[in-house]
Protein backbone atom coordinates (compact mmCIF):
# COMPACT_ATOMS: atom_id res chain seq x y z
CA UNK A 1 0.00 0.00 0.00
CA UNK A 2 1.05 3.31 -0.52
CA UNK A 3 0.44 5.90 1.92
CA UNK A 4 0.93 10.26 1.20
CA UNK A 5 0.28 12.16 3.73
CA UNK A 6 0.29 15.82 3.97
CA UNK A 7 3.19 16.02 1.90
CA UNK A 8 4.64 19.85 0.04
CA UNK A 9 7.07 20.33 -2.16
CA UNK A 10 8.70 23.13 -3.24
CA UNK A 11 11.36 23.95 -5.47
CA UNK A 12 14.37 26.85 -5.52
CA UNK A 13 13.60 29.02 -8.31
CA UNK A 14 15.91 29.47 -11.01
CA UNK A 15 18.92 32.21 -10.59
CA UNK A 16 17.04 33.88 -8.03
CA UNK A 17 13.56 33.61 -9.58
CA UNK A 18 10.35 32.64 -7.32
CA UNK A 19 10.42 29.85 -5.88
CA UNK A 20 8.01 26.82 -7.46
CA UNK A 21 5.20 25.26 -5.05
CA UNK A 22 4.93 22.05 -7.12
CA UNK A 23 2.69 20.11 -4.53
CA UNK A 24 1.02 21.38 -1.26
CA UNK A 25 -0.63 19.44 1.61
CA UNK A 26 -1.15 16.56 -0.74
CA UNK A 27 -2.48 12.80 0.42
CA UNK A 28 -3.30 9.94 -1.54
CA UNK A 29 -3.73 6.21 -0.51
CA UNK A 30 -3.42 3.46 -3.31
CA UNK A 31 -4.08 -0.05 -1.89
CA UNK A 32 -2.41 -2.92 -3.41
CA UNK A 33 -2.89 -3.99 -7.11
CA UNK A 34 -4.81 -1.06 -7.50
CA UNK A 35 -4.47 1.31 -10.61
CA UNK A 36 -4.59 5.23 -9.65
CA UNK A 37 -4.75 7.09 -12.40
CA UNK A 38 -3.85 10.44 -11.52
CA UNK A 39 -4.65 13.59 -13.78
CA UNK A 40 -4.49 17.41 -13.79
CA UNK A 41 -2.96 20.44 -16.01
CA UNK A 42 0.79 20.55 -17.31
CA UNK A 43 3.03 21.40 -14.84
CA UNK A 44 0.71 20.46 -11.77
CA UNK A 45 3.43 18.66 -10.10
CA UNK A 46 2.01 15.26 -11.28
CA UNK A 47 5.84 14.34 -12.51
CA UNK A 48 6.89 15.19 -8.73
CA UNK A 49 4.22 12.78 -7.11
CA UNK A 50 5.98 9.76 -9.53
CA UNK A 51 9.41 10.85 -7.95
CA UNK A 52 8.68 10.69 -4.56
CA UNK A 53 6.88 7.52 -4.44
CA UNK A 54 9.88 5.98 -6.41
CA UNK A 55 11.97 7.48 -3.59
CA UNK A 56 13.76 9.95 -6.16
CA UNK A 57 13.03 12.92 -4.33
CA UNK A 58 12.17 13.85 -0.37
CA UNK A 59 9.47 15.53 0.73
CA UNK A 60 10.09 19.15 2.40
CA UNK A 61 6.94 17.88 4.49
CA UNK A 62 4.97 15.35 5.19
CA UNK A 63 5.77 11.86 4.12
CA UNK A 64 5.71 9.32 2.09
CA UNK A 65 5.18 5.83 2.38
CA UNK A 66 5.82 3.02 -0.85
CA UNK A 67 6.81 -0.42 -1.25
CA UNK A 68 10.11 -0.17 -4.47
CA UNK A 69 8.67 1.30 -7.14
CA UNK A 70 10.06 1.12 -10.96
CA UNK A 71 9.36 4.08 -13.08
CA UNK A 72 8.48 4.37 -16.89
CA UNK A 73 9.38 7.83 -17.83
CA UNK A 74 7.19 9.53 -20.57
CA UNK A 75 10.14 9.02 -23.65
CA UNK A 76 10.79 5.73 -23.84
CA UNK A 77 14.44 6.01 -23.54
CA UNK A 78 15.79 2.71 -24.38
CA UNK A 79 19.16 2.23 -25.56
CA UNK A 80 20.21 2.41 -29.16
CA UNK A 81 22.84 -0.02 -28.76
CA UNK A 82 20.67 -2.83 -27.44
CA UNK A 83 18.17 -4.80 -28.78
CA UNK A 84 14.54 -4.89 -27.96
CA UNK A 85 15.41 -8.23 -26.12
CA UNK A 86 18.36 -6.27 -24.01
CA UNK A 87 16.59 -2.97 -23.80
CA UNK A 88 13.62 -5.07 -21.85
CA UNK A 89 15.79 -6.91 -19.82
CA UNK A 90 18.12 -4.22 -18.90
CA UNK A 91 17.06 -4.31 -14.88
CA UNK A 92 17.54 -7.91 -14.92
CA UNK A 93 21.34 -6.99 -15.79
CA UNK A 94 21.42 -4.44 -13.50
CA UNK A 95 20.16 -7.11 -10.81
CA UNK A 96 23.18 -9.53 -12.07
CA UNK A 97 21.38 -11.95 -14.12
CA UNK A 98 23.83 -13.22 -16.79
CA UNK A 99 23.14 -12.15 -20.02
CA UNK A 100 21.50 -15.25 -21.50
CA UNK A 101 19.76 -15.67 -18.34
CA UNK A 102 18.00 -12.51 -18.63
CA UNK A 103 16.88 -12.72 -22.80
CA UNK A 104 15.60 -16.17 -22.02
CA UNK A 105 13.63 -14.93 -18.60
CA UNK A 106 12.35 -11.96 -21.15
CA UNK A 107 11.67 -13.91 -23.72
CA UNK A 108 8.35 -15.58 -23.15
CA UNK A 109 7.03 -11.79 -22.71
CA UNK A 110 7.78 -10.76 -25.33
CA UNK A 111 5.12 -13.26 -27.18
CA UNK A 112 2.74 -12.63 -24.52
CA UNK A 113 3.43 -8.44 -25.60
CA UNK A 114 3.25 -9.18 -29.36
CA UNK A 115 6.34 -8.33 -29.64
CA UNK A 116 7.55 -11.96 -31.15
CA UNK A 117 10.05 -11.43 -34.23
CA UNK A 118 11.04 -8.24 -32.62
CA UNK A 119 14.00 -9.54 -30.37
CA UNK A 120 16.64 -8.71 -32.12
CA UNK A 121 15.19 -5.34 -33.52
CA UNK A 122 17.16 -1.53 -32.69
CA UNK A 123 15.09 0.66 -31.20
CA UNK A 124 14.79 2.98 -34.32
CA UNK A 125 13.26 -0.13 -36.37
CA UNK A 126 10.10 -0.39 -34.27
CA UNK A 127 7.12 1.38 -33.77
CA UNK A 128 6.29 4.44 -31.31
CA UNK A 129 3.95 1.62 -30.03
CA UNK A 130 6.50 -1.26 -30.05
CA UNK A 131 8.85 0.63 -28.05
CA UNK A 132 5.97 1.37 -25.73
CA UNK A 133 5.10 -1.63 -25.33
CA UNK A 134 9.53 -2.85 -24.79
CA UNK A 135 9.75 0.02 -22.01
CA UNK A 136 6.64 -0.90 -20.61
CA UNK A 137 8.16 -4.21 -20.20
CA UNK A 138 11.81 -3.27 -19.16
CA UNK A 139 10.01 -1.77 -16.03
CA UNK A 140 7.43 -4.72 -15.21
CA UNK A 141 10.61 -7.07 -15.65
CA UNK A 142 12.17 -5.05 -12.41
CA UNK A 143 10.27 -6.58 -10.24
CA UNK A 144 9.03 -4.12 -8.12
CA UNK A 145 5.57 -4.53 -6.20
CA UNK A 146 4.79 -0.82 -7.41
CA UNK A 147 5.20 1.10 -11.37
CA UNK A 148 5.11 4.45 -11.53
CA UNK A 149 3.92 5.33 -15.38
CA UNK A 150 4.54 9.03 -16.40
CA UNK A 151 2.36 10.12 -19.01
CA UNK A 152 3.71 6.53 -20.66
CA UNK A 153 1.61 7.03 -24.43
CA UNK A 154 2.08 10.98 -24.29
CA UNK A 155 4.48 10.76 -27.42
CA UNK A 156 2.29 8.38 -29.43
CA UNK A 157 -0.33 9.50 -32.25
CA UNK A 158 -4.11 9.40 -31.31
CA UNK A 159 -4.69 5.81 -33.10
CA UNK A 160 -1.38 3.99 -31.52
CA UNK A 161 -2.49 5.23 -28.34
CA UNK A 162 -6.10 4.20 -28.10
CA UNK A 163 -4.81 0.94 -29.09
CA UNK A 164 -2.18 1.03 -26.97
CA UNK A 165 -4.36 1.91 -24.15
CA UNK A 166 -6.36 -1.04 -24.76
CA UNK A 167 -3.34 -3.28 -24.42
CA UNK A 168 -1.97 -1.74 -21.14
CA UNK A 169 -5.46 -1.96 -19.51
CA UNK A 170 -5.27 -6.01 -21.18
CA UNK A 171 -1.61 -6.24 -19.71
CA UNK A 172 -2.18 -4.97 -16.22
CA UNK A 173 -5.53 -7.23 -15.31
CA UNK A 174 -3.56 -10.09 -16.54
CA UNK A 175 -0.21 -8.55 -14.30
CA UNK A 176 -1.80 -7.19 -11.13
CA UNK A 177 0.46 -4.51 -9.98
CA UNK A 178 0.20 -1.33 -7.82
CA UNK A 179 0.11 1.21 -10.45
CA UNK A 180 0.24 4.45 -10.13
CA UNK A 181 -0.50 6.40 -13.56
CA UNK A 182 -0.01 9.66 -14.55
CA UNK A 183 -1.62 11.30 -17.44
CA UNK A 184 -3.03 14.49 -18.69
CA UNK A 185 -5.66 12.70 -20.77
CA UNK A 186 -9.03 12.43 -18.89
CA UNK A 187 -10.12 9.52 -21.04
CA UNK A 188 -7.37 7.89 -20.82
CA UNK A 189 -7.49 7.84 -16.74
CA UNK A 190 -11.02 6.69 -16.82
CA UNK A 191 -10.13 3.44 -18.98
CA UNK A 192 -7.15 2.53 -17.42
CA UNK A 193 -8.00 3.97 -13.63
CA UNK A 194 -9.48 1.84 -10.90
CA UNK A 195 -9.59 5.69 -9.42
CA UNK A 196 -8.96 8.59 -10.95
CA UNK A 197 -7.61 11.24 -8.98
CA UNK A 198 -7.76 14.79 -10.28
CA UNK A 199 -5.12 17.25 -8.83
CA UNK A 200 -5.55 21.11 -8.73
CA UNK A 201 -3.19 23.54 -11.13
CA UNK A 202 0.23 24.31 -9.48
CA UNK A 203 0.57 23.72 -5.97
CA UNK A 204 -0.92 20.17 -6.51
CA UNK A 205 -3.49 18.88 -4.33
CA UNK A 206 -5.91 16.58 -4.69
CA UNK A 207 -9.69 18.39 -5.52
CA UNK A 208 -11.57 15.07 -6.69
CA UNK A 209 -11.15 11.13 -6.06
CA UNK A 210 -13.45 9.53 -8.10
CA UNK A 211 -13.94 5.62 -8.14
CA UNK A 212 -14.43 4.00 -11.64
CA UNK A 213 -16.82 1.15 -10.96
CA UNK A 214 -17.42 0.10 -15.25
CA UNK A 215 -16.43 -3.37 -15.80
CA UNK A 216 -13.41 -3.76 -18.35
CA UNK A 217 -12.55 -3.76 -20.87
CA UNK A 218 -14.13 -0.27 -21.17
CA UNK A 219 -15.03 1.34 -24.25
CA UNK A 220 -14.71 4.94 -24.46
CA UNK A 221 -18.18 4.94 -25.47
CA UNK A 222 -19.37 3.33 -22.59
CA UNK A 223 -21.76 5.48 -21.13
CA UNK A 224 -20.25 4.75 -17.37
CA UNK A 225 -16.68 5.86 -18.92
CA UNK A 226 -18.44 9.48 -20.98
CA UNK A 227 -19.92 10.00 -17.38
CA UNK A 228 -17.03 9.75 -15.65
CA UNK A 229 -15.18 11.25 -17.96
CA UNK A 230 -16.99 14.55 -17.37
CA UNK A 231 -16.94 14.52 -13.67
CA UNK A 232 -13.80 14.04 -13.78
CA UNK A 233 -13.16 17.70 -16.21
CA UNK A 234 -15.53 19.10 -14.11
CA UNK A 235 -13.45 18.46 -11.31
CA UNK A 236 -10.44 19.76 -13.72
CA UNK A 237 -12.60 23.34 -14.14
CA UNK A 238 -13.28 22.38 -18.01
CA UNK A 239 -16.89 22.35 -19.03
CA UNK A 240 -17.26 19.38 -20.15
CA UNK B 1 31.03 7.72 -56.20
CA UNK B 2 29.66 11.29 -56.04
CA UNK B 3 31.57 11.25 -52.78
CA UNK B 4 34.90 10.35 -53.91
CA UNK B 5 34.64 12.85 -56.78
CA UNK B 6 33.92 16.01 -55.24
CA UNK B 7 36.69 15.96 -52.79
CA UNK B 8 39.07 14.84 -55.81
CA UNK B 9 37.65 17.61 -58.02
CA UNK B 10 37.81 20.23 -55.57
CA UNK B 11 41.48 19.64 -55.30
CA UNK B 12 42.28 19.39 -58.97
CA UNK B 13 40.79 22.87 -59.34
CA UNK B 14 43.30 24.32 -56.67
CA UNK B 15 46.25 22.54 -58.32
CA UNK B 16 45.03 23.60 -61.85
CA UNK B 17 45.03 27.38 -60.32
CA UNK B 18 48.27 26.58 -58.53
CA UNK B 19 49.88 25.54 -61.52
CA UNK B 20 48.98 28.28 -63.98
CA UNK B 21 49.77 30.45 -61.03
CA UNK B 22 53.46 29.42 -60.88
CA UNK B 23 53.96 29.38 -65.06
CA UNK B 24 52.41 32.48 -65.62
CA UNK B 25 53.81 34.59 -62.61
CA UNK B 26 57.29 33.26 -63.43
CA UNK B 27 57.95 32.83 -59.41
CA UNK B 28 61.33 31.24 -58.55
CA UNK B 29 61.01 27.74 -57.94
CA UNK B 30 62.39 28.23 -54.80
CA UNK B 31 59.67 30.30 -53.57
CA UNK B 32 56.97 28.59 -54.86
CA UNK B 33 57.73 25.31 -56.95
CA UNK B 34 54.62 24.09 -59.40
CA UNK B 35 52.79 21.25 -58.82
CA UNK B 36 54.32 18.73 -61.12
CA UNK B 37 57.66 19.87 -59.80
CA UNK B 38 56.08 19.38 -56.05
CA UNK B 39 55.06 15.58 -58.09
CA UNK B 40 58.26 14.82 -59.60
CA UNK B 41 60.04 14.96 -56.30
CA UNK B 42 57.25 13.01 -54.56
CA UNK B 43 58.26 10.13 -57.38
CA UNK B 44 61.85 10.62 -57.46
CA UNK B 45 62.34 10.75 -53.43
CA UNK B 46 59.70 8.47 -52.74
CA UNK B 47 62.26 5.83 -51.13
CA UNK B 48 62.94 8.70 -48.32
CA UNK B 49 59.81 9.61 -48.24
CA UNK B 50 58.68 5.99 -47.00
CA UNK B 51 61.91 5.75 -45.46
CA UNK B 52 61.01 9.11 -43.06
CA UNK B 53 57.47 8.27 -43.05
CA UNK B 54 58.02 5.24 -40.95
CA UNK B 55 59.31 6.56 -37.66
CA UNK B 56 56.50 9.52 -38.18
CA UNK B 57 53.98 6.81 -38.65
CA UNK B 58 54.85 4.87 -35.63
CA UNK B 59 55.27 8.02 -33.28
CA UNK B 60 51.86 9.34 -34.14
CA UNK B 61 50.03 5.81 -33.49
CA UNK B 62 51.79 5.19 -29.92
CA UNK B 63 51.02 8.70 -29.01
CA UNK B 64 47.18 8.54 -29.75
CA UNK B 65 46.88 5.69 -28.70
CA UNK B 66 48.63 6.81 -25.42
CA UNK B 67 46.75 10.44 -25.54
CA UNK B 68 43.30 8.09 -26.30
CA UNK B 69 44.64 6.15 -22.70
CA UNK B 70 45.12 9.11 -20.79
CA UNK B 71 42.38 11.14 -22.17
CA UNK B 72 39.63 8.68 -21.57
CA UNK B 73 40.45 7.89 -17.73
CA UNK B 74 41.12 11.83 -17.44
CA UNK B 75 37.35 12.39 -18.78
CA UNK B 76 36.01 9.59 -16.44
CA UNK B 77 37.77 10.51 -13.61
CA UNK B 78 36.49 14.59 -14.16
CA UNK B 79 33.16 12.79 -14.46
CA UNK B 80 32.91 10.95 -11.75
CA UNK B 81 34.64 13.75 -9.40
CA UNK B 82 32.95 17.14 -9.19
CA UNK B 83 36.44 18.62 -7.08
CA UNK B 84 38.29 16.89 -9.52
CA UNK B 85 36.25 18.55 -12.29
CA UNK B 86 37.30 22.10 -10.15
CA UNK B 87 40.46 21.14 -9.51
CA UNK B 88 42.16 20.08 -12.73
CA UNK B 89 39.88 21.44 -15.53
CA UNK B 90 41.85 24.84 -15.27
CA UNK B 91 45.22 22.78 -15.49
CA UNK B 92 44.12 21.30 -18.15
CA UNK B 93 42.94 24.19 -20.63
CA UNK B 94 46.29 25.43 -19.12
CA UNK B 95 48.37 22.37 -21.04
CA UNK B 96 46.79 23.60 -24.01
CA UNK B 97 48.20 27.59 -23.79
CA UNK B 98 52.08 25.60 -23.87
CA UNK B 99 53.89 26.27 -27.27
CA UNK B 100 54.78 22.85 -28.63
CA UNK B 101 58.08 25.31 -30.59
CA UNK B 102 58.99 26.27 -27.22
CA UNK B 103 58.27 22.68 -25.10
CA UNK B 104 59.94 20.38 -27.83
CA UNK B 105 63.56 21.46 -27.94
CA UNK B 106 62.98 21.03 -23.80
CA UNK B 107 61.86 17.85 -23.49
CA UNK B 108 64.86 16.76 -25.92
CA UNK B 109 67.45 18.45 -23.55
CA UNK B 110 65.32 16.61 -20.26
CA UNK B 111 64.55 13.41 -22.19
CA UNK B 112 67.21 12.77 -25.01
CA UNK B 113 66.64 12.05 -28.63
CA UNK B 114 64.57 8.69 -27.95
CA UNK B 115 60.85 8.09 -28.53
CA UNK B 116 59.43 9.76 -25.33
CA UNK B 117 59.66 12.95 -25.86
CA UNK B 118 57.82 13.01 -29.57
CA UNK B 119 54.81 10.75 -27.49
CA UNK B 120 54.69 13.35 -24.59
CA UNK B 121 54.73 16.26 -27.42
CA UNK B 122 52.10 14.07 -29.49
CA UNK B 123 50.27 13.02 -26.48
CA UNK B 124 49.73 16.35 -25.44
CA UNK B 125 48.56 18.06 -28.14
CA UNK B 126 45.85 14.87 -28.60
CA UNK B 127 44.59 14.41 -25.28
CA UNK B 128 42.64 17.50 -24.62
CA UNK B 129 40.00 17.04 -27.96
CA UNK B 130 39.57 13.62 -26.46
CA UNK B 131 39.01 14.48 -22.70
CA UNK B 132 36.58 17.32 -23.88
CA UNK B 133 34.49 15.12 -25.83
CA UNK B 134 34.27 12.35 -24.35
CA UNK B 135 33.59 13.82 -20.94
CA UNK B 136 30.15 15.97 -22.24
CA UNK B 137 29.07 12.62 -24.04
CA UNK B 138 29.53 11.13 -20.41
CA UNK B 139 27.09 13.93 -19.04
CA UNK B 140 24.80 14.59 -21.52
CA UNK B 141 23.07 10.92 -20.61
CA UNK B 142 19.49 12.17 -20.13
CA UNK B 143 18.64 12.74 -16.58
CA UNK B 144 15.19 10.62 -16.60
CA UNK B 145 17.50 7.47 -17.61
CA UNK B 146 19.62 7.63 -14.75
CA UNK B 147 16.35 8.24 -12.58
CA UNK B 148 15.10 4.95 -14.48
CA UNK B 149 17.85 2.96 -13.29
CA UNK B 150 18.23 4.52 -9.62
CA UNK B 151 14.97 2.91 -9.35
CA UNK B 152 16.05 -0.42 -10.95
CA UNK B 153 18.38 0.04 -8.03
CA UNK B 154 21.32 0.27 -10.50
CA UNK B 155 24.46 1.26 -8.61
CA UNK B 156 26.71 4.12 -9.98
CA UNK B 157 29.14 1.58 -11.38
CA UNK B 158 26.52 -0.18 -13.32
CA UNK B 159 25.15 3.09 -14.59
CA UNK B 160 28.19 3.64 -15.99
CA UNK B 161 29.30 0.87 -18.11
CA UNK B 162 25.44 0.17 -18.91
CA UNK B 163 24.70 3.37 -19.99
CA UNK B 164 27.24 6.33 -19.61
CA UNK B 165 30.17 4.86 -21.10
CA UNK B 166 28.70 3.62 -24.56
CA UNK B 167 27.04 6.82 -25.04
CA UNK B 168 30.16 8.73 -24.67
CA UNK B 169 31.43 6.35 -27.50
CA UNK B 170 30.68 8.68 -30.46
CA UNK B 171 32.27 11.70 -28.38
CA UNK B 172 35.21 9.83 -27.80
CA UNK B 173 35.26 9.07 -31.41
CA UNK B 174 34.32 12.74 -32.45
CA UNK B 175 38.01 13.62 -30.30
CA UNK B 176 39.92 11.29 -31.58
CA UNK B 177 39.19 12.17 -35.31
CA UNK B 178 40.49 16.05 -33.93
CA UNK B 179 43.53 14.05 -32.07
CA UNK B 180 44.64 12.34 -35.13
CA UNK B 181 44.72 15.50 -37.58
CA UNK B 182 46.47 17.50 -34.57
CA UNK B 183 48.69 14.74 -34.40
CA UNK B 184 50.50 15.33 -37.08
CA UNK B 185 51.16 19.08 -36.69
CA UNK B 186 52.61 17.73 -32.90
CA UNK B 187 54.95 14.94 -34.16
CA UNK B 188 56.41 17.77 -36.75
CA UNK B 189 56.91 19.64 -33.92
CA UNK B 190 58.66 17.28 -32.18
CA UNK B 191 60.90 16.05 -34.59
CA UNK B 192 62.82 19.36 -36.06
CA UNK B 193 63.40 19.89 -32.04
CA UNK B 194 65.38 16.74 -32.35
CA UNK B 195 65.68 13.96 -34.73
CA UNK B 196 67.76 12.51 -37.16
CA UNK B 197 65.01 10.66 -39.17
CA UNK B 198 61.08 11.02 -39.62
CA UNK B 199 59.27 13.38 -41.67
CA UNK B 200 59.59 16.35 -39.37
CA UNK B 201 63.08 16.21 -39.59
CA UNK B 202 63.37 15.68 -43.40
CA UNK B 203 60.98 18.78 -43.66
CA UNK B 204 63.59 20.56 -41.45
CA UNK B 205 66.41 19.35 -43.63
CA UNK B 206 64.93 20.17 -46.85
CA UNK B 207 63.69 23.83 -46.18
CA UNK B 208 67.29 24.77 -44.60
CA UNK B 209 68.81 23.29 -48.22
CA UNK B 210 66.19 25.23 -49.85
CA UNK B 211 64.51 22.23 -51.23
CA UNK B 212 61.43 23.86 -51.65
CA UNK B 213 59.79 21.27 -54.17
CA UNK B 214 61.04 18.08 -51.81
CA UNK B 215 59.41 19.78 -48.69
CA UNK B 216 56.11 20.16 -50.69
CA UNK B 217 56.29 16.84 -51.05
CA UNK B 218 56.83 16.03 -47.58
CA UNK B 219 53.82 18.13 -46.81
CA UNK B 220 51.86 16.14 -49.38
CA UNK B 221 52.60 13.21 -47.57
CA UNK B 222 51.86 14.04 -43.97
CA UNK B 223 48.62 15.39 -45.02
CA UNK B 224 47.78 12.07 -46.91
CA UNK B 225 48.95 10.33 -43.86
CA UNK B 226 46.19 12.67 -42.01
CA UNK B 227 43.48 11.78 -44.10
CA UNK B 228 44.28 8.29 -44.27
CA UNK B 229 44.35 7.97 -40.25
CA UNK B 230 40.51 10.47 -40.11
CA UNK B 231 39.51 7.89 -42.85
CA UNK B 232 40.16 4.99 -40.95
CA UNK B 233 38.88 6.41 -37.70
CA UNK B 234 35.53 7.13 -39.50
CA UNK B 235 35.30 3.68 -41.02
CA UNK B 236 36.22 2.26 -37.18
CA UNK B 237 33.36 4.45 -35.84
CA UNK B 238 30.95 3.08 -38.35
CA UNK B 239 31.63 -0.69 -37.55
CA UNK B 240 31.40 0.11 -33.91
CA UNK B 241 28.85 1.95 -33.43
CA UNK B 242 26.26 1.19 -35.98
CA UNK B 243 23.34 2.79 -34.17
CA UNK B 244 24.62 6.18 -34.55
CA UNK B 245 24.78 6.32 -38.76
CA UNK B 246 21.37 4.12 -38.69
CA UNK B 247 19.46 6.41 -36.46
CA UNK B 248 20.52 9.39 -38.55
CA UNK B 249 19.71 7.33 -41.65
CA UNK B 250 16.21 6.40 -40.61
CA UNK B 251 13.33 9.33 -40.28
CA UNK B 252 11.94 8.76 -36.99
CA UNK B 253 9.15 10.06 -34.84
Amino acid sequence: MIQIEGVSRTFAGRRGGEPVEALRNLSLTVADDQTVAVVGASGCGKTTLLELICGLQRPDAGTVYSPPAALMPQRDLLLPWLSALDNAGLALRVAGFARQRARDQVQPWFERFGLSGFEQARPYELSGGMRQRVAFLRTLLAGKPVLALDEPFAALDALTRAEMQGWLSQALAEERRTVVLVTHDVEEAVLLGDRVVVLSPRPGRVVADIAVAARRPRQRTDAAVVELRARALAALGVPA
Amino acid sequence: MRRWLLPVLAILILLGIWELYVTLSGVDSLVLPSPHAVLSALIDDRGTLWDNLKPTAAEILCGIALAALIGVLSAVLLHFSGMARRALYPPLVASQAIPIVILAPLLVVWLGFGLLPKLIVIALVCFFPIVVTTLSGLQAVDPDLIKLLRTFDSSRRQTFWRVELPSALPGLFAGAKLAAVLSVVGAVFAEQAGSSSGLGNLLEVTVANLETAEAFATVFVLAAFAILLFALLTLAERRALPWVYRQRETPTR
